[in-house]
This record gives C-alpha cells, sequence and structure tokens, in this order.
C-alpha cells in the first residue's frame, strides 16, 4: 500500500515538475499575448532556433557556455526586432487570424533558418546537471526524481517571479499593460508601441532560449522540440491565455494528469497517450471554461 | 426542393470543358514518362482535393482547423479495412464509405467548434490529428495485425478491371476529383455555401438572421472531413501505395494549411493552384540545386531553404494580399481584360472620329 502510494507521488511529483517545462514554452506564448493580443505560432519555433542557435555557438565556435548564452539572447533580440518590423508592423490592422497565420509562417521561416545554419543532426546539450534521480531525495524519501527537473522547475520559478515583478511594480510593465488594454489609447498616450513591442519580443526570445535549454538537455536539441511546443498549446488553454500564473498552473495541470493518465490508462490502451490526452484535456476544459482558468472573459463585440 | 445542381454560365461550361480537355486529352498525349504522373499529378489530385477540405472548414466557414491530414489517416485505413473486409463494396463504394467514415470524425471533432474559435479551435482539432493517428497506431485491428508497420495497399479494381499503371490511377484520381469539386462548386455558390460564407464573415449577425450555427458549422466539418477522407484514400491508394500511420502526420495538415492560404482562402481553384505550388516548387528547386550548383549545395540545406522561402511567402501574402494566389490571378486575369477593353475603346473611338 504505502508503496503503491509513494510511486504515485512519485508519477504525480514527476509530472508537475516536466510540466514546468511546458509551463517554461508557454511564458513565452503569454508574453506576446498579454502585450499584443497576438498569438504567436512561432513560439515553438523560436525554441527550437534559440537553442540550437546556443549549441552551434558553443560547439561549433568553441565559445565559452556563458558567452554563447548571451550571444544566443542577443540573437533572439534580433530576431524579435526583424520580427516587429517586417511582421507585426505591417499586419498592424489585420484581423487576429491573419496575423495567426502570419506566425506559422513566421516559425516556418525560424524553423529552416535554424535548420540551414545549424544543421539537421541532433545535438547534445550538457547543461552540467544530470537527467537522473537525485540520491539525496531517493535515500530520504524514496521517491525517484530526476535533477534536471528540479533544476527545470526551480528555473520556471524564479523567471516567474521576475516577470511578476517587472509586469507589477516598473514602468515598462505598466506601459505593457496598457498596450495589451488598448494599443490605441495607449500609443495616444505617449507609450511607444515600437519599443514595447520589441521588448516583448526579446524576452520571449530569452524565455524560449530558456525553455530550449531545458528541453534540450532532456531530450536532444532537434527538430522535434517544435513539435513539443504545441504542447504548450495545452497548456494555455488550461491558464488562459493572458496570465502568467495561469501559463504555471496549465503546465503543471497538463503534466501532472498526463503522467498518471499515462502510467494508470495508458497501459489499457497500448500506451503513449501522452500524445493526445493534454489536447482532449483542453477540448474539456474549452467547454466549461473557454477563458482558462486565470484568463480575462472573452467579450465579443458584435 | 432546393436545386442540386446550381445553373452554370456559359463561362463556367467553358473553363470545365477546357480543363477537361486538357486533363483528358493533352496531358495523356503529351505526357509520357511515369514519373509525372506517379510524383507530380497523382499527389497533385489528391492534395488539391484535401485542401478543398480544409477549404470548407476554413476558407468558407472561417474555422481555424489544423487537421486535415488526420482526417486523411482515417479515410485512408477505412479504406484499407473496407476492401479487406467487405469486399463486395468495390472501390467506389468503399471510397464513398470511407469518406463517410472520415465525415463522422469530423462531426466529432467539429463539435467544439460550437464553443470556441481561431486558436482555441486549432488545438481541438490538434486533439484529433494526434488522436486519430494514435489510435490506427496503437491498435493493430485497423492495420489488420501486420507488424512490420507499412502495409501495401491492395490493388484498384473497378468492375473487375484492374487500374495499376500510373495513366489508370490517374484517371481514377482525375475522375473523384472532378466530380467532387464539381460539387463543391456547386456547394460554395448554392445556400449551403452561403450559410458557410454568413457564419465566416459574422457568426452572430448570421445566427439572428436565422443560419443554423449547429448545422452549419458540424455541416462543414463533415463535409470538409469528407473530401480529407476521400483524399486520404487516394493518396494511400495510388500515391504511396502503402499505409503508414506516420505518413499523415502534422507536418501532412501544416502543408495542407499552407496550400490552402497560399492558394487563396475560399476559393476552389486556389486549392488547386496552392497544391501545385507547394508541390512543384521543392520540384524545381532541388532541380536548381543540382543544375546550376551541380549537387555542391546539401539536400537538407535545400529543403530548409524551401522551408524558409514557404514561411516568408505566408507572411508576404498575409500582408500584401490575404486571400492568395487565387486572387492575384484573378487580378491579373482583370489586368488583362481591361487592357483589351480599353484599346477596344480607343479603336471604336478613332472610327468614330474618322467617320465624323
Amino acid at each position: 500500500m504505502v508503496d503503491e502510494l509513494l510511486f504515485f507521488m512519485e508519477v504525480v511529483v514527476g509530472g508537475l515538475l516536466a510540466g514546468t517545462m511546458y509551463s517554461l514554452v508557454a511564458l513565452g506564448f503569454v508574453l506576446i499575448f498579454k502585450a499584443s493580443a497576438t498569438f504567436n505560432f512561432s513560439q515553438g519555433a523560436m525554441v527550437f532556433f534559440s537553442v540550437l542557435a546556443f549549441c552551434g555557438f558553443m560547439q561549433d565556435f568553441n565559445i565559452p557556455f556563458v558567452l554563447a548564452f548571451i550571444l544566443a539572447a542577443l540573437l533572439m533580440v534580433v530576431v524579435g526586432l526583424c520580427t516587429e518590423r517586417l511582421v507585426l508592423r505591417p499586419l498592424m490592422n489585420a484581423s487576429e487570424d491573419t496575423v495567426l497565420m502570419a506566425t506559422i509562417g513566421l516559425g516556418y521561416v525560424l524553423e529552416g533558418l535554424a535548420q540551414a545554419a545549424w544543421g539537421v543532426e541532433v545535438r547534445r546539450l550538457d547543461l552540467g546537471i544530470g537527467d537522473f534521480p537525485v540520491p539525496w531525495i531517493a535515500d530520504n524519501l524514496k521517491l525517484f526524481i530526476s535533477a534536471l527537473d528540479i533544476f527545470a522547475g526551480l528555473v520556471a520559478a524564479l523567471m516567474i517571479i521576475g516577470l511578476f515583478l517587472l509586469f507589477k511594480f516598473t514602468k515598462i510593465g505598466l506601459g505593457l499593460r496598457a498596450v495589451a488594454d488598448d494599443a490605441g489609447a495607449a500609443s495616444s498616450i505617449g507609450i511607444p508601441l515600437k519599443h514595447i513591442m520589441l521588448l516583448v519580443w526579446s524576452a520571449a526570445g530569452v524565455v524560449a532560449l530558456v525553455a530550449g535549454c531545458m528541453w534540450g538537455a532532456r531530450a536532444g536539441v532537434q527538430f522535434a522540440l517544435v513539435d513539443l511546443a504545441l504542447k504548450a498549446l495545452p497548456v494555455l488553454i488550461i491558464g488562459g491565455f493572458s496570465s502568467i500564473p495561469g501559463a504555471i498552473v496549465g503546465g503543471l495541470i497538463i503534466g501532472a494528469t498526463e503522467k498518471v493518465l499515462e502510467v494508470y490508462i495508458g497501459p489499457f490502451f497500448g500506451g503513449a497517450i501522452e500524445g493526445w490526452a493534454p489536447y482532449v484535456l483542453a477540448i474539456f476544459f474549452l467547454l466549461y471554461r473557454p477563458e482558462g482558468l486565470f484568463g480575462e472573459k472573452i467579450i465579443r463585440r458584435v | 426542393m432546393k436545386p442540386v445542381f446550381m445553373t452554370y454560365t456559359k463561362k463556367d461550361l467553358i473553363n470545365l470543358a477546357v480543363c477537361m480537355v486538357l486533363s483528358v486529352l493533352v496531358i495523356p498525349t503529351f505526357i509520357t514518362t511515369e514519373y509525372w504522373y506517379t510524383s507530380i499529378l497523382i499527389p497533385w489530385l489528391c492534395l488539391a482535393l484535401a485542401t478543398i477540405g480544409q477549404q470548407v472548414v476554413m476558407g468558407y466557414t472561417g474555422q481555424l482547423a489544423l487537421g486535415a491530414a488526420g482526417f486523411m489517416a482515417a479515410g485512408a485505413f477505412a479504406m484499407f479495412n473496407l476492401i479487406l473486409r467487405v469486399p463486395d463494396l468495390g472501390f467506389v463504394g468503399s471510397l464513398i464509405v470511407s469518406g463517410l467514415i472520415a465525415a463522422a470524425f469530423g462531426i466529432l471533432f467539429g463539435l467544439p467548434s460550437l464553443k470556441v474559435r481561431g486558436i482555441y479551435l486549432m488545438v481541438a482539432t490538434l486533439a484529433s490529428q494526434f488522436f486519430i493517428i494514435w489510435m490506427i497506431d496503437k491498435f493493430g485491428w485497423f492495420k489488420n495485425y501486420d507488424s512490420s508497420g507499412i502495409i501495401t495497399a491492395q490493388d484498384i479494381v473497378i468492375l473487375g478491371k484492374p487500374f495499376t499503371t500510373p495513366l489508370a490511377m490517374y484517371f481514377v484520381c482525375l475522375a473523384v476529383t472532378t466530380v467532387l469539386t464539381l460539387l463543391a462548386m456547386n456547394m460554395a455558390r448554392g445556400s449551403t455555401g452561403r450559410n458557410w460564407m454568413a457564419v465566416r464573415d459574422m457568426d452572430i449577425a448570421a445566427e439572428s438572421m436565422g443560419v443554423s450555427l449547429l448545422k452549419t458549422k458540424v455541416q462543414a466539418f463533415a463535409i470538409s472531413a469528407f473530401y480529407c477522407g476521400v483524399a486520404g484514400a487516394l493518396f494511400a491508394f495510388c500515391y504511396l501505395k502503402s499505409l503508414e500511420p506516420v505518413a499523415f502526420d502534422i507536418k501532412l495538415s501544416f502543408k495542407i494549411l499552407f496550400m490552402c492560404i497560399l492558394g487563396g482562402l475560399g476559393t476552389i481553384n486556389g486549392a488547386f493552384i496552392g497544391a501545385a505550388f507547394i508541390l512543384l516548387f521543392p520540384v524545381l528547386l532541388n532541380s536548381v540545386g543540382n543544375n546550376v550548383f551541380h549537387g555542391a549545395i546539401d539536400a537538407t540545406i535545400i529543403s530548409s531553404i524551401e522551408q524558409v522561402i514557404f514561411g516568408g511567402l505566408m507572411i508576404i501574402f498575409m500582408i500584401y494580399e490575404p486571400l492568395g494566389m487565387a486572387k492575384l490571378w484573378e487580378n491579373i486575369k482583370q489586368k488583362i481584360s481591361l487592357k483589351f477593353q480599353s484599346s477596344n475603346v480607343k479603336d471604336l473611338k478613332s472610327s468614330l472620329s474618322k467617320k465624323s
């Protein structure tokens, strides 16, 4: 009995921690959605692009870890700059769906560029933290929890605190919230829309880089990261598109449910239900609470 | 009783005649290499059909859906099982029934569209994509307990006659595509299509004018999935000649989405233009890579460049011509006819002035 309970705990905790990895990806989506009410479908591609660039800098040019990270972050700022200038500004007054489709295109561009520049083979990324159970926890609590999971959880927590502080207590954060609420009104009182957009896209790029490092350390830096990032979508639906805490809670819910379902129900169906379970969960959420747990109520004017 | 077939204008009939002469007489007489049939014309017709399916739900009804490949897989594997287990149905019967099976999935996964739209709906339709592929992969029955993962498709036999040469298969695809395209055009022009477009342009307004949202949206999803299902069956039986769930992954869904958007949302001919472009462009790029650079550029780099160009085009079209290549083509036609008209007017004027 105790063993079973322990095993269940292990599954749940493992799922929760894995869920923070989804949260990290979802965070990037939320940032952009909050500031511009655009859904950035290319976030997954940004994750892939940034971490592949990071690996490329480190492995092809032998640039040290920290410098390579900074370079990759700068590259993401450049990507943000180009996106703002070339994609978002011309589409300023276009409908939501049009912008969404343009970001799908942007995702394709980024994926293609990354592969053209750094090749298609799977790269290993070593963060210096192994993906194996922490001995101390395994001995004392009898739970097998990966060190990488814990590290990812910590990083996610730090980023959320940082972003929360930024949004709540700084002038930039106030500007961001104003733009999100009504871009026209915000720009008419002198908030520089361009700078805000650039800032948000750069921040989303850096978040993508961090998320990419976590995923890359676990699964290798490869194209499959783009598909993994798609799982951030159900996370967003559950948490709400415009809420940073929502991204975290959504990620935790998806991570834990997915693992529990996989371990306890999966065997009856031959396993691998992880692939679609989050989406079906998201559908049920959509039917009852389309705005998500923390999202603002969707009001459409006729 | 609503009229099933719209009345056609003279222009429509001429267009149809030209297309038929081109595809039935000109292409088979002038194109004799098998490569053209097996690698370009057959997949083009199949994917164009799937793109019409995507058009119905996305271009006409305005619902962002991203699960075309899932429905194609449903159609393909339904076809395989029907031919295997119910041989009496025949090829055409199986094709129709497998389309209907895909349509059932379409209805099931289209239901969320009643509550949500935009990106939310996209996520709901992604569920269908992953679920259908998973289901086929995990339950051996669908694959007739074949352990290799790749099943060879049965030969196409219609009324006791085998259709196995590339040319014969091309005609099978052509016949199915022609019938379904004409049907789609009828639906799009008739009351069905008008309801779709009313829902697309403003669903609340449409509802207040008496258009049933439930009926219209579910109908659109069902018809869309039917088209995708039939296209998937043809794709597997005429083009791939094998069945494997991996062939219908999310990448194919994105490809069809691209064909739909680049071709032109809300147009039937856009589906054909878009499919042709997405299919032919990589071929062109590869031949440029081989002939101009003599293989100096790696194939993976070429495919990456192709991705960049597709993505870039998508952005450019969204910015400058959201209605896609079909609209571009329309504009060109209009300009040419305007030029002719204006020159006619000039002739008329000059002849008039001479007379006076």
